[in-house]
């Protein structure tokens, strides 16, 4: 055997490789340090990079900014950058692994009715004025995330019960099924309280433009044990590739696989979507890119889909809040507008099955 | 000593019977075959001694009941290869291969250097060291079955159960397919089931051939005396001719003189 064949032979295939993962933090760096430059306040640019190293510790370093330039990129830039970026990432690697459970390309973080139910959660709290978005106290996360994970779990025993046990077509089904019937009460509490109806819409379009510490502190324990999970999972999940029958044939037990990631990735999913509202199509955009870029195997693509949906939706925030200045496009409404069409170029190459 | 022991398995699907009241032994070592017309149950019979497929009745392996065993306990017992094994899109080769080690790392850990090594064993005995970064979608169907057969190989068990390994092959594949199992059965003493269609090959390659109609076993024995014209004619519903060119057995569909 050659030198080179044993140093090719020694490694494990489909590893992810080191400079890989430095391109996706390359990336989550450039679009979050870009985002947290540019802004309506025109802070010196070199002023903020003063101010972040005079943060690290044993480095003292004066920034020259002013109270009101430092709160600004402390208390308004910062979190909605890092809140951001928490969302990304557990929006694209939920939409990752629910991909891989259900071996279709086209599943998303909401298939299971998340988004129906955290709408109706938040739809409920807006009208009935125990939210306003705003705040510690304020019931639209709360109500939004539990409809979120009621949704789940209403998906999840109804398939069950339907025989999603042999094929998980079933919860796919239930899945639609759960989210129209809970669409069709939030679009009627709606029309019944017409008067709150922009406050539903602009929560539905997602924004992360109220986003504050509170919020980052709230998402974070949830997104961070949700990506845990299924990175812990990413080689049970290649496993899983073969379908049901063959993974339990070399061992897996498969339904337990599915149901562990399935909860971690609604439960960040919810837990997502109670903080910003309904971002579309990161979740299939963003894991899709990187099989494209860098291999199907879930040890790739799990991963990298953290730090690329993160960059991904950092960048996509700074548009949103630029474009327009000073008004601002929500943040829902440029994913779809770059989601839909790639969307369409997903299906029309899913001959190439990127699953 | 009874290497694999079915005892009055019974199947069903709605109403249709698919194995009534099947019991079989395989002794260690051996490799059997289970031949029969299509639906009779040969695939069915299969994954349920494999224990990816209830039914009532009992399934031993040496004296363990399979029902008793986990599902990875069972995978390090026995390893199967289906009809038509699942492809995944865009897989490597090496990638594909050391899925078959799974039933020995632990549900959330990653390979180690043992897995690695035999992985890297297996590719070159197989000869598919090159493959080894190509992905599995771009393979050709005699390269595609060595990589499956790999597979199987890593799991390192003492069973296989391959079902019907040589379709969609071409006639030197399928006898290279035959003879890698056969090379590989006799290095590390394994013992073999399959299903097959090609009875010439089952009566070639097999220790035993067991012969299932319409659910259950119509003769077992060895290859020339279950390989019999009338029998087969009977239960195949076609003209079969059954020869002996140097030592092996051929079977020979016949065209009918009437037309």
């Amino acid at each position: 055997m050659s030198k080179a064949a044993t140093s090719s032979g020694l490694r494990t295939p489909e590893r992810l490789r080191a400079s890989v993962i430095l391109v996706g933090a390359f990336a989550c760096i450039l679009a979050m340090g870009t985002s947290l430059a540019i802004g309506p306040a025109g802070i010196n640019k070199t002023a903020i990079l003063r101010e972040l190293i005079d943060r690290l510790p044993f480095i003292e370093m004066e920034s020259g900014l002013s109270p009101i330039h430092k709160s600004v990129i402390w208390e308004v830039r910062l979190p909605r950058i890092l809140l951001g970026g928490l969302v990304g990432g557990t929006l694209a690697v939920s939409g990752a692994s629910y991909q891989a459970v259900f071996r279709n390309p086209l599943a998303d973080p909401y298939l299971l009715g998340a988004a129906a139910g955290a709408g109706l959660g938040a739809t409920v709290a807006i009208v009935t004025g125990s939210g306003d978005g705003i705040g510690a106290f304020d019931l639209v996360p709360v109500l939004a995330f539990l409809g979120a994970m009621g949704a789940v779990i209403m998906t999840y025993f109804l398939g069950y019960s339907s025989g999603a046990r042999r094929s998980p077509s079933a919860l796919l089904l239930a899945g639609v099924a759960v989210a129209a019937f809970l669409t069709a009460i939030q679009t009627f509490i709606q029309q019944q309280n017409v008067e709150s109806i922009r406050q539903v819409y602009s929560w539905i379009l997602g924004r992360l433009n109220t986003s504050s510490w509170t919020e980052v502190k709230l998402l974070a324990p949830y997104a961070f044990l949700a990506i845990l999970v299924m990175l812990l999972s990413r080689r049970a999940l290649d496993v899983m590739r073969l379908g049901d029958t063959e993974a339990s044939s070399v061992g897996l037990r498969p339904q337990i696989v599915r149901f562990s990631v399935i909860a971690a990735a609604s439960l960040g999913t919810a837990a997502s979507v109670s903080v910003s509202g309904l971002i579309a199509f990161v979740g299939i955009i963003v894991p899709h890119v990187v099989r494209l870029l860098a291999g199907t195997s879930n040890r790739i693509v799990l991963p990298l889909s953290v730090l690329f949906g993160s960059a991904f939706l950092a960048f996509v925030d700074l548009l949103g809040r630029t474009l327009v200045s000073p008004a601002e496009i929500p943040i829902g409404v440029i994913t779809a507008f770059c989601g839909a069409p790639f969307f369409v170029l997903v299906l029309r190459t899913s001959q190439k099955a990127l699953t | 000593m009874n290497h694999c022991l079915v005892q009055n398995v019974r199947v069903s699907a709605g109403r249709k019977v698919l194995l009534d009241d099947v019991s079989l032994s395989v002794p260690r070592g051996e490799w059997l075959s289970i031949v029969g017309p299509n639906g009779a149950g040969k695939s069915t019979l299969l994954s349920v001694m494999a224990g990816l497929r209830s039914s009532s009745g009992s399934v031993y392996l040496g004296d363990i009941d399979i029902a008793d065993m986990t599902p990875r306990q069972r995978a390090q017992h026995l390893a199967y290869l289906p009809q038509h094994p699942e492809v995944p899109p865009g897989i490597s080769v090496g990638g594909y291969v050391l899925i078959g080690r799974n039933p020995y790392i632990p549900l959330l850990g990653t390979e180690g250097q043992r897995d690695i090594e035999i992985l890297n064993e297996v590719l070159e005995q197989l000869s598919l060291q090159d493959f080894r970064d190509r992905t599995l979608d771009s393979l050709s169907g005699g390269e595609l079955q060595r990589c499956h057969l790999a597979r199987v190989l890593v799991q390192d068990t003492p069973l296989i159960f391959l079902d019907e390994p040589t379709t969609a092959l071409d006639l030197g594949h399928q006898q290279q397919t035959l003879d890698l199992v056969c090379e590989i059965r006799n290095q590390r003493e394994l013992t073999v089931v399959m299903t097959m269609h090609d009875l010439s090959l089952a009566g070639q390659y097999s220790d035993r051939i067991i012969l299932l109609s319409e659910g259950q076993i119509a003769s077992e024995g060895k290859p020339e005396d279950v390989l019999d014209p009338d029998r087969l004619s009977g239960l195949y519903g076609a003209r079969i001719k059954v020869m002996k060119v140097d030592s092996d057995i051929v079977i020979i569909p016949t065209r009918s003189q009437e037309l």
